[in-house]
């Protein structure tokens, strides 16, 4: 869903994808029929983020959103960004990105880079020296606060990999869980900008096991991070735990690192591919919690709901009522609102173009989409005897023929028990006859023995054989 | 001369009861290198002996007889003298030279295969094993033997008898390599997939510490028969031994191709990769197999077919299965339904193939009787089993080897072992 527009925001009129976080004069929209694509508000998108990761998405966005117009809108707000802070490097990356099409204020100013880096050389001796001497006076403190300070001044520099190292070496000199958390807390901004979720999952379990209570932000920060890893490592369930969990004291805390949208958009997309029916509901649906996340993106939750509350008019259902209570409480009898599915779906494929734009889901994308078709189609499928496949293509939206291609995949997989008659094109559900299988697979696992028992006995000879030769050579 | 007559003479007077007969066998281990020298001029003096009241004895003559060079004129009659000895000799005075025996058959062996009547050879030589054999699960060296006398041939029907038998005994583990790797090929030859596998299995995960041609070759029919049967070549199991894990597969490197391509399900492309492999496959007399593994692709097709449709139009069967018409589409469905590998009905008229289950209910009398006998034949074997594991257990040698590594724990915990074995 899309908020309407108080003003028009760049240069071709798009209607803002992400309103902004803690956005009051934005107005939601109602259950209304979802618009084609839209395109993103890139100056809206980028306000909700700060520091170094606001210019890694807006040059993302540079990189993969092929239009020229949403492109330079991208490089000159990292641009802007770049300059209000000190990484050289990434000034250079975005001048030559921008190639002198913005005008004459968006070029390489190359003395602008030049006094930053000496000014960097200058800082960094006067940190080392400060550092050396505080490891001579031996004073915890200081010299954790030294490294600290080494650390935060490679990250404003771009160079990464020695701000990790520098944030690592603090933890020698942590004393209160105070410091742990906030080295924790750099290290697992490192690691993010880095890729390196291993370290991320491994830090935010030393944080948490930090003896004193956290506070509820930090809490929550430590929770989207964990979610963001297991996302990487495509553990989808658990991803989608950790967002659900996340408290809503997050707010626009880490900024620096994930805004609310994404937790919402994130934790909505892995709950539906990976959790069953109940999970959904007691975990996304009930969760008073996440309800605060999903008002901001209106088009997931709208989503999450469609595909929850789906009625499942057009099968033949051996003597089921074929009413079916949706969230509001009304019972939709007949109602075209089989077409549930339909709209979870399109509503997926507005929000595909933007979601490949975000740094962190956009490999994932493909995956997620898979799974949640394949679940909207088994569940379609489960409560009933039989399906008629023309009834269920123009529920999902799809030919005859793709739709038995794609049932066909799901029951070779085995995640229906179904059999498709295709000259009907009727879909029948297959219950095993437990008798017959049971006889079979006891023949079978008497089979089996016998041929193991006997060769297990035959090799025992063998090595008999040789043991013997052996001890006659050794007489 | 005039010792042979003399032992000729021995021989009948000694062959009467057992005593006598040790007697006699002592008197001939003597004489054996007389005997040899004298190889070509022993023929009338084997018809004085009756093969079977004197079988050690003409055991003996004949054998010295056949270590020297046998003409060919006299090729057909010392055949025929040596099936009337397998015929009528008798086992318990034979067993006590076991190795004459063999090199007497095996000599009979090389005879039938240079005159090309390997026919000839095959009753014989299965009288002979059953004749040498001290049970029937005793593995001899004649066996290797027999079954290649039944490969060549082509008699694969009367080696059932021999084939079907279980081995637990063993004399040489070579002789095992061959009768696994013969057994399998004829057990292919019979169209039982299942025993093949079984056979070629034995060779391929038989301990050896170097590796051997013959294992070699047996792991190639294995892959094609599992190709064949299963669809999939399942990887080694944990107790194949280290040299043919690692050595094995560099071989072997066409097949395991072959195998890989298999498994993609991709008509074309198993094609193709048998005609890049053909002379390979040729040189190991192996291209009829790699035919039938084309031909199981479209098989296996069908059955996972089986599994999602109910009805399928010939059509779709034939754009699935990769095959270029309907109509050949119906014929290899039809072959399928007739060798009862799947179970469906064609209905020309609308050109729909309806796919059904498997009628059988496990309610009929010979189902009974057949899940009675597998029942009785596991607890036999599990019996068999925990004997030999009681055997062992009181094996003086294993009782030593445990308790010495026992004497690294205090003797009052574990005072199971009696101490007389814990002397090493």
């Amino acid at each position: 869903m899309d908020g309407d527009e108080e003003g028009v925001v760049g240069p071709m009129g798009d209607e803002a994808m992400f309103p902004n976080g803690g956005g009051d004069g934005q107005q939601q929209r109602g259950s209304k029929a979802v618009m084609g694509g839209e395109q993103m508000d890139v100056e809206a998108y980028a306000s909700l983020y700060t520091g170094r990761t606001k210019v890694t998405r807006l040059l993302f966005i540079a990189d993969r959103c092929g239009n020229e117009g949403m492109q330079l809108e991208a490089l000159r707000l990292a641009y802007d960004e770049i300059k209000k802070g000190e990484d050289s490097q990434l000034y250079r990356e975005a001048a030559s990105k921008i190639a002198g099409r913005l005008g004459p204020q968006y070029t390489l100013d190359q003395a602008w880079a030049d006094s930053i880096d000496r000014r960097a050389e200058q800082r960094k001796d006067k940190l080392e020296n400060e550092l050396s001497g505080y490891k001579t006076n031996l004073i915890k403190e200081s010299i954790r606060m030294g490294y600290n300070d080494l650390g935060d001044f490679y990250y404003a520099h771009g160079q990464l990999g020695d701000a990790f190292k520098n944030y690592v070496r603090t933890r020698d000199y942590c004393t209160t869980s105070k410091h742990i958390i906030q080295m924790c807390l750099n290290v697992i901004l490192v690691s993010i900008e880095l890729g390196q979720f291993m370290h991320v999952s491994n830090y935010v379990s030393k944080a948490e096991q930090t003896p004193d209570t956290l506070d509820p932000v930090t809490v929550a920060k430590l929770r989207c991070a964990a979610g963001l890893a297991y996302l990487e490592a495509k553990k989808y369930k658990l991803a989608a735990r950790k967002f659900l969990e996340t408290g809503p004291e997050l707010g626009n805390n880490y900024a620096e690192v994930i805004a609310p949208q994404d937790v919402a958009t994130y934790g909505g997309l892995c709950a539906l591919s990976s959790f069953d029916r109940t999970e959904l509901k007691n975990k996304v649906i009930d969760n008073i919690n996440f309800r605060n996340f999903l008002e901001l993106v209106p088009e997931v939750r709208e989503l999450i709901h469609d595909f929850y509350a789906s009625t499942r008019v057009g099968g033949r259902d051996a003597g089921h009522p074929l009413c079916h209570l949706s969230l509001e409480g009304l019972p939709i009898v007949g109602y075209l609102a089989e077409g549930r599915y339909a709209s979870c779906l399109e509503y997926l494929e507005n929000l595909k173009p933007n979601l490949l734009l975000d740094i962190h889901l956009h490999d994932h994308v493909e995956t997620l989409y898979t799974q949640i078709r394949h679940k909207a189609i088994i569940q379609y499928t489960h409560p009933f005897i039989s399906v008629d496949l023309h009834t269920m293509a123009d529920a999902f939206k799809t030919g005859v023929a793709g739709l038995e291609k794609e049932l066909e995949a799901l029951i070779t997989d085995n995640q229906i028990q179904a059999r498709i008659d295709s000259h009907n094109k009727i879909l029948y559900a297959r219950h095993a006859d437990q008798r017959n299988a049971t006889f079979q697979r006891v023949l079978q696992t008497g089979v089996e023995f016998e041929r193991d028992a006997r060769a297990m006995l035959l090799r025992a000879n063998l090595i008999k054989h040789e043991y013997n030769q052996r001890a006659a050579r050794k007489i | 001369m005039d010792s042979v007559e003399a032992l000729v003479a021995h021989v009948q007077a000694l062959s009467g009861n057992p005593e006598e007969v040790s007697h006699l066998h002592s008197l001939l281990k003597q004489s054996e290198d007389s005997l040899r020298s004298q190889a070509s001029r022993l023929l009338p003096f084997l018809e004085q002996l009756d093969p079977s009241k004197h079988s050690l004895g003409y055991l003996y003559l004949l054998e010295a007889y056949s270590s020297g060079p046998i003409l060919r004129e006299q090729a057909s009659g010392y055949l025929l003298t040596v099936v009337e000895f397998i015929n009528s000799c008798s086992a318990e005075q034979i067993r006590l030279t076991p190795d004459k025996f063999v090199s007497v058959c095996k000599s009979f062996k090389d005879q039938v295969m240079q005159l090309q009547v390997a026919i000839q050879g095959v009753a014989p030589l299965r009288t002979a094993i059953r004749k040498l054999q001290t049970s029937s699960e005793h593995l001899t060296t004649l066996h290797p033997d027999f079954l290649l006398l039944c490969l060549l041939s082509k008699c694969y029907k009367a080696a059932l008898s021999i084939l079907d038998d279980d081995i637990f005994e063993v004399d040489q583990p070579r002789d095992l390599f061959l009768y696994c790797y013969y057994g399998g090929m004829i057990n292919i030859g019979l169209k039982r997939f299942h025993k093949a596998l079984e056979c070629l299995h034995n060779v391929v995960t038989a301990p050896m510490t170097a590796l051997n041609a013959i294992a070699v070759e047996a792991f190639k029919k294995y892959i094609l028969v599992s190709l064949i049967h299963n669809g999939q070549v399942p990887s080694f199991p944990k107790y194949t031994s280290a040299t043919a894990q690692r050595n094995l597969k560099n071989y072997t490197q066409p097949y395991i191709d072959l195998a890989n391509c298999y498994v993609t399900g991709k008509f074309s492309e198993l094609e193709t990769s048998i005609q890049t492999n053909i002379e390979k496959f040729q040189a190991d007399n192996n291209l009829g197999l790699v035919k039938q593994v084309l031909s199981s692709l479209y098989k296996r097709n069908i059955q996972r077919l089986t599994q999602t449709y109910l009805t399928l139009s010939l059509q779709d069967i034939a754009g699935a299965v990769q095959l270029k018409t309907p109509r050949e589409a119906e014929m290899h469905v039809l072959r399928m339904i007739q060798d009862g590998e799947i179970f469906a009905t064609i209905n020309q008229k609308d050109g729909m193939v309806s796919f059904h289950e498997d009628p059988e209910q496990y309610k009929t009398c010979e189902m009974i009787e057949h899940i009675d006998s597998s029942i009785q034949r596991l607890m036999g074997l599990s019996k068999k089993l925990s004997s030999i594991d009681e055997h062992i257990s009181c094996d003086p040698a294993y009782l030593t080897k445990i308790s010495r590594e026992r004497q690294r724990f205090d003797f009052d915990d574990f005072d199971s072992v009696p101490h007389k074995f814990l002397q090493t």
